[in-house]
């Protein structure tokens, strides 16, 4: 193994992603452009152009066809990549569903954004957790190094259990935000990222075969328990994966749920992507003012680290969910899906929903301080005053 | 038997079969000649790809397929989408696509999944020139889901969301003319064909598979079930449908016409010939049956034109 220097580039969000791809050695790129995506295909264009990424680019009328070419692509045995936002993701949603069943490792980066009406080009992830049961592996980033990171390890993770991966960064706060970003030298990106070995191949004319045809009460079932499997044994493959890539780059993610000062807390901030970037500052300090505080970063939403989050909640007395979407007629999704976990385990700290920052709605220090004051007081009552609360809701 | 010489040399179908017994269409079926016609003209090493339509089924279900080549089944309105994914993936591998001895990617999806809910992605792959086939076989309704119109059912037909009745709910507007739309993308070879002339058809398949870029095919196919026609009789309408110029056959390539069948200098048969078979215009009142005459004469006038001038 040839010694790790990584290569430091100030870059935007969209960059990083771009970057990855090319690290990747991504074989066919179908895309159609979305704010705030587009600057991310714009950049591989610019590689195709430049002659430094051999990719076949498909610019497609629609990101329904993105979607779908990237699946034609990566059944005939390409490794794929599109990459979308808010509206378009929507739009491809009847395939995602494709991707997943026949059993298609394409990764894709979603910007979160607002979905319409009204218009919005703003933050929230209310786009990306809509696609909760489509079947893909959802990574949530929280700055630029972990854009790169995340589609790097989405590859080699969605490759081993033949299903898809979405790797999703914020709107705006990372996608054309420029920050330093370490990248791995290609030789490097090589090793850790072989050719892929598809699971099977439309070019291959050894026997004939069909993909996708009819199932019958018979054997669809089977097929669904299947996906169910392989979503359960891709918590395993991500950790090592992320172990793997710690001890090859230095920067561990063999955690679904990166935590910090869990151990003495008395509650911690939950959420996912850039919001917890603010959180982690916030609790640095709060730390120094006294306050009991940790944090954990959801990384993986899908597969859902059920067993990480039991942990959690075992040595705190509360847990603050921090939701920058919402579900209709019920409350945060991530608050909603860590209550569902926590039911059938002794441990239940109180757990309180904090919609925050939808649409691009700014979510800072002083606000995670402000949520802390009101949590401080949920923990000293031993009750929640409301379960769900929009936080900076005008009056 | 053995096949005299001057017979043999007249056969131009290719004699081996990649299309196998036990698939499930209807008897009488057009789609399933279609299939049976292309693998022969492409043989194994075929990547097929059907969206949602008749032909999903007649492959089979999971985990049996009747072709004798690879096959994706992929959602209604992708067909265009996928094929040009698959392109790509290949071109991407170092595999040799189309010519003689490349890798054929054939998209094979009915009226429906290709006029209507279709039309985009067919667009989009015309318009980017991938090198791959588009056969887009015309049963003129959507028959997988119980014969509704789609906008390549003709004027008068009955259709199950045009049934007739008392208050005349026919279909109203003639055929949609999706190979126009194709030639309007300047594509290098686009035709019609028809499974009542396979020689013509296959003769097009083989063509398709010569040019540079995107090739398209739109295929007469009956379906005796969706036409309310009996199941001896598909081969005979589709003759008709050429005969009286209702489909004529002809073929665009590089910007030129050149119709095929039936001969330019004869005049069509009436259109009452191809409607007596079918139990779908039995509706038709003698002013509908009139109408559809004229419009069938004038579009013939119209590709006659364009084949003197454009020829
Ligand atoms: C998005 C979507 N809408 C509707 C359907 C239902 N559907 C399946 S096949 C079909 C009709 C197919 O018609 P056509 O393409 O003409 O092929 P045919 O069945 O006549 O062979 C429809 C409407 C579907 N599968 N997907
Ligand atoms: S319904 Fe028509 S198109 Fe479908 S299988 Fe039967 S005959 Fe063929």
């Amino acid at each position: 193994m040839a010694e790790y220097k990584p290569i430091r580039k100030v870059v935007s969000g969209n960059y990083a992603a771009a970057y990855a791809v090319k690290h990747a050695r991504v074989q066919v790129v179908a895309a159609y452009p979305i704010t705030p995506q587009t600057s991310i295909i714009e950049k591989i264009a610019e590689f195709i152009a430049n002659g430094e990424a051999d990719i076949q680019y498909v610019p497609v009328e629609s990101e329904h066809s993105a979607m779908a070419a990237s699946i034609g692509a990566s059944a005939a045995g390409a490794r794929a990549f599109t990459a979308t936002s808010a509206q378009g993701l929507a739009l491809m949603h009847e395939m995602l569903h494709w991707a997943s069943g026949a059993r298609l490792p394409v990764v894709m980066v979603d910007v979160n954004r607002a979905m319409a009406p009204p218009w919005s080009v703003w933050d929230d992830q209310t786009d990306s957790l809509s696609q909760r049961d489509t079947g893909w592996m959802q990574f949530y980033a929280e700055n630029n190094q972990e854009v790169y990171d995340g589609v790097l390890m989405a590859f080699k993770i969605a490759e081993t259990v033949n299903l898809p991966a979405m790797v999703i960064e914020s709107a705006f706060i990372l996608s054309h935000t420029y920050d330093v970003v370490e990248m791995i030298p290609q030789e490097l990106v090589d090793e850790f990222l072989p050719p892929r070995k598809p699971l099977y191949d439309l070019a291959d004319f050894s026997q004939p075969f069909s993909v996708g045809a009819l199932g019958g009460p018979n054997d669809y079932y089977e097929f669904r328990y299947k996906i169910a499997k392989a979503m359960e044994d891709a918590v395993k493959v991500i950790k090592d994966v992320g172990k793997e890539f710690g001890e090859r780059f230095g920067r561990d993610y063999s955690e679904m749920i990166e935590k910090g000062y869990v151990d003495d807390a008395d509650f911690v901030f939950m959420g996912m992507g850039s919001l917890m970037g603010t959180v982690k500052e916030a609790v640095e300090l709060l730390r120094k003012e006294g306050y009991k505080v940790g944090y954990a970063k959801v990384r993986w939403f899908r597969p859902f680290p059920k067993e990480e989050l039991r942990e959690i909640a075992e040595s705190v007395k509360g847990i603050a969910v921090l939701d920058r979407n919402y579900s209709f007629g019920q409350e945060g999704i991530l608050f909603n899906e860590s209550k569902g976990v926590l039911y059938n385990t002794d441990a239940r700290p109180i757990i309180k929903n904090y919609i925050v920052g939808l649409g691009g709605r700014d979510f800072t220090v002083p606000d995670v301080k402000a949520i802390a004051e009101n949590m401080k007081k949920v923990i000293e009552a031993g009750k929640l005053d409301r379960e769900v609360e929009w936080y900076h809701l005008k009056r | 038997m053995e096949i005299p010489e001057n017979v043999r040399k007249r056969l131009s179908i290719p004699a081996e079969e990649h299309f196998f017994a036990g698939h499930t269409a209807c008897q009488g079926c057009g789609a399933s000649l279609g299939i049976r016609y292309v693998l022969k003209a492409y043989g194994r090493k075929t990547i097929f790809v059907i969206p949602a339509c008749c032909s999903t089924i007649i492959a089979g279900p999971w985990p049996y397929t009747a072709l004798d080549a690879n096959l994706f089944h992929t959602a209604f309105e992708t067909t265009g989408a996928v094929i040009s994914g698959i392109e790509a993936a290949l071109k991407a591998r170092g595999i040799k696509v189309k010519g003689d001895d490349g890798v054929m990617v054939v998209g094979w999806a009915g009226d429906g999944g290709t006029a209507d809910i279709g039309l985009q992605a067919l667009s989009g792959f015309l318009e980017r020139g991938h090198d791959a086939v588009y056969i887009m076989y015309d049963n003129e309704a959507y028959m997988n889901t119980g014969i509704q119109r789609s906008s390549s059912t003709p004027y008068g037909a009955w259709t199950t969301n045009t049934p007739g009745g008392k208050r005349h709910f026919l279909e109203k507007r003639h055929k949609k003319k999706v190979i126009d739309i194709v030639i309007a993308h300047e594509v290098p070879y686009a035709a019609t064909a028809s499974v009542a002339f396979p020689e013509d058809f296959i003769r097009k398949l083989k063509k398709a598979r010569k040019v540079e870029g995107p090739a398209f095919i739109q295929l007469f196919a009956p379906c005796p079930t969706g036409w309310r026609s009996p199941t001896d009789k598909s081969i005979e309408i589709a003759r008709l449908a050429v005969q009286t110029a209702y489909f004529p056959l002809f073929e665009y390539e590089n910007g030129k016409y050149k119709i095929n069948m039936p001969s330019p200098k004869k005049e069509p048969k009436p259109i009452e010939e191809f409607l007596k078979l079918q139990g779908r215009f039995k509706y038709m009142t003698k002013e509908d049956i009139e109408n559809l005459q004229s419009w069938v004469l004038r579009e013939w006038e119209k590709l006659k034109k364009l084949a003197e001038v454009f020829g």
